[in-house]
């Protein structure tokens, strides 16, 4: 069982900058083509200041960049093949484009278990800002589920 | 509901190992958990198996397809089953109505797989214009 105690726990901060050829692998690796990610220029006409990032690649620039994108998971002694993503939500505040260098603050916001400990959720909410003058771009919430190999229990 | 109200179905091709491989690499989320088939055996799995980030990143592409990236101001799921290699996803992007007190549309977001199993479900909300 996870030590409660690591509620509230604040992590070190991940900077990450939105490097346009990494970016591009992510688009090609989920099939998004449309110009505005691809193109500055595009994005420009569409009134964006460079290349925005799709909705979902916060999550990856955070692994991406963090020195050991495992380190809370070992910290707190999970084993990663018991791990399953549960839940994952952002809040959107402003566009992240291609060149920004960003801060991911992250706190734990919860523990909790059901099924008689079974499965555990370990709740992360994650502030997202711009290095350079501190704009608050997005809110990040995400659960991680460890199934635990409990006897009697129902994972 | 408008006339226009937003309501798009689309089908991806089959995941493949090359793609999980690619997404790995791409998001830095390096889990052998869905490149490794010794790791995922190990882990008690049948066979690798599919970041359910990369699924909310295709129902991504369709809900940005239908709502300008600008006007999206949020984008949250929840994971319902593991998908596996080789499913062929389908993902429905509906509106559903306005966020209550407000004018802000919601849009709910689901990936089914070729059996009609829930795999993400989800929310999108978007600024009215």
């Amino acid at each position: 069982m996870l030590d409660r105690a690591a509620i509230g726990r604040v992590l070190p901060p991940v900077t990450a900058t939105v490097e346009r050829g990494r970016l591009r692998f992510f688009l090609n690796a989920i099939g998004e083509t449309n110009p505005i990610h691809h193109d500055a220029a595009a994005a420009r006409a569409a009134g964006y200041r460079d290349c925005p990032i799709p909705p979902t690649y916060l999550f990856c620039l955070r692994m991406l960049d963090a020195p050991d994108p495992y380190t809370l998971i070992d910290d707190l002694g999970i084993d990663l093949g018991t791990v399953l993503h549960g839940e994952q939500g952002f809040t959107y505040h402003q566009p992240v484009v291609a060149g920004d260098e960003i801060r991911f603050i992250a706190r734990i916001a919860d523990i909790f278990d059901r099924k008689g400990g079974a499965l555990e959720f370990l709740v992360e909410e994650i502030r997202v800002e711009r290095v350079s003058d501190g704009a608050h771009m997005a809110d990040i919430r995400q659960v991680t589920v460890i199934r635990n190999p409990i006897p009697g229990g129902a994972a | 509901m408008t006339a226009d109200a937003i309501h798009v179905t689309v089908e991806m091709p089959p995941i493949t190992r090359t793609q999980l491989a690619l997404y790995g690499g791409a998001s830095g989320d390096h889990n052998p958990i869905h490149i490794d088939i010794d790791f995922a055996k190990k882990a008690g799995f049948p066979d690798v198996f599919a970041h359910g980030m990369l699924v909310m990143g295709l129902a991504g592409r369709v809900v940005t397809q239908a709502v300008p990236l600008a006007r999206l101001k949020s984008y949250a799921v929840r994971f319902a089953a593991i998908t596996q290699v080789h499913d062929r996803l389908t993902v429905e992007a509906r509106e559903v109505g306005t966020v209550e007190g407000g004018t802000d549309r919601r849009l709910e977001v689901i990936v089914r797989d070729q059996n009609g199993q829930v795999k993400v479900q989800g929310e999108a909300v978007m600024s009215a214009d």
